[in-house]
């Protein structure tokens, strides 16, 4: 099957590796897109229980609001962090951008090679699997030190409501992202051991959709959680 | 541009015989696609530390709303769905308004959504 079918979904090589579906599509493409269907629903339970105990919480520490006797033993602040989630937000776009362009560069792997730096700083797939699996670690560092700092003020995930729903729904959504990363280490892997090829496009292009799934759910915790008070 | 030569080689696929409805982005796009997506992050940040605008009826539908045009900037450039077969976007949309229809169920269901009333906190 050309990398170009591959990518579109579609057969066109009945005789050939892959016997022909029904639906004259990649069956693995059929299925990481009915996986992210079914991840949608996940997250949606995840998100609408954060969203149904907001506000909710009979003790602090709350994410918005400071606290002080007799719901806090002390006086505290509001303890989500917003500059750092920015932070980690804009690296995990980042990311996302890196894992397009790991993409592109497999997709045009037989392509001669240019003599400038810059198109072949683009077509290095090496690279850009590389910054896309840093980025996901850096993201991963960011949450650890989010959750690591929440601890150290007071809520965990037994403390209140929103300490439940809230480590539950991003602890989730970190799993995920540690599975990318591994995801994308097993093709980095394939690519030191014999380069990924064209005909390999498929395989990155599924990691690639569920990277960008783990984006897009960010994205939607990032407004849900963080920012709307 | 020098970068998006490559993508000729896609420009000789016969993409009729092969279900490609439209050719993917050059990697410039994808550079636009991602400036666009950190100047709306960039305005979602600013605007939360407006606290007139935070106390505004306006605050929530816009961050909604700017939530939404990223969600579906990364879905239709960097997913592709933009570009691929229309079965995948069935097989998306599908439980992605399944699952947006019981977030809003839900809220009705325990209160946080009124008919008439808005949010109730």
């Amino acid at each position: 099957m050309s990398h170009a079918a591959a990518l579109s979904g579609v057969q066109d090589d009945p005789h050939g590796e892959h016997p022909a579906t029904s639906t004259g599509l990649d069956n693995k493409k059929l299925a990481i897109w009915a996986f992210i269907g079914s991840e949608c629903m996940l997250f949606a339970s995840l998100i609408s229980t954060y969203l149904i105990y907001k506000g909710r919480s009979v003790v602090g520490p709350y994410p918005h609001d400071p606290c002080g006797p007799p719901n806090c033993s002390t006086n505290l602040h509001a303890i989500l962090n917003i500059p750092v989630t920015s932070a980690s937000t804009f690296v995990l776009l980042m990311s996302s951008l890196a894992m397009v362009l790991a993409l592109a560069a497999v997709e045009n792997a037989d392509q001669p090679m240019p003599t400038e730096l810059g198109p072949r700083l683009l077509r290095s797939s090496r690279l850009w699997l590389w910054m896309t699996a840093i980025l996901g670690t850096t993201f991963l560092g960011f949450q650890a030190y989010e959750f690591t700092s929440f601890v150290h003020e007071g809520l965990t995930i037994r403390t209140n409501l929103f300490g439940s729903s809230f480590f539950t729904l991003t602890g989730f959504h970190g799993a995920h992202v540690t599975a990318g990363v591994l995801w994308l280490l097993t093709l980095l892997a394939i690519d030191y051991r014999r380069g990924l090829k064209p005909k390999d496009a498929i395989n990155v292009d599924l990691a690639a959709l569920y990277w960008h799934f783990v984006d897009v759910v960010w994205i939607a915790i990032f407004t849900l959680v963080y920012l709307i008070k | 541009m020098a970068h998006d030569n490559a993508h000729e080689h896609h420009a000789n696929v016969d993409h009729t015989a092969l279900g490609i409805e439209k050719e993917h982005p050059t990697w410039s796009t994808y550079w636009k696609v991602a400036l666009i997506l950190t100047l709306i992050t960039a305005l979602e940040v600013w605007v939360y530390y407006i606290p007139s605008f935070v106390a505004s009826r306006a605050f929530v539908p816009t961050l909604l709303f700017l939530s939404v045009v990223k969600f579906a900037i990364v879905v239709l450039f960097y997913m592709h769905l933009r570009y691929d077969h229309k079965l995948f976007r069935a097989v998306f949309t599908g439980p992605l308004i399944i699952a947006m229809t019981t977030i809003v169920a839900l809220l009705f269901l325990f209160g946080h959504l009124r008919i008439g009333a808005g949010a109730a906190g």
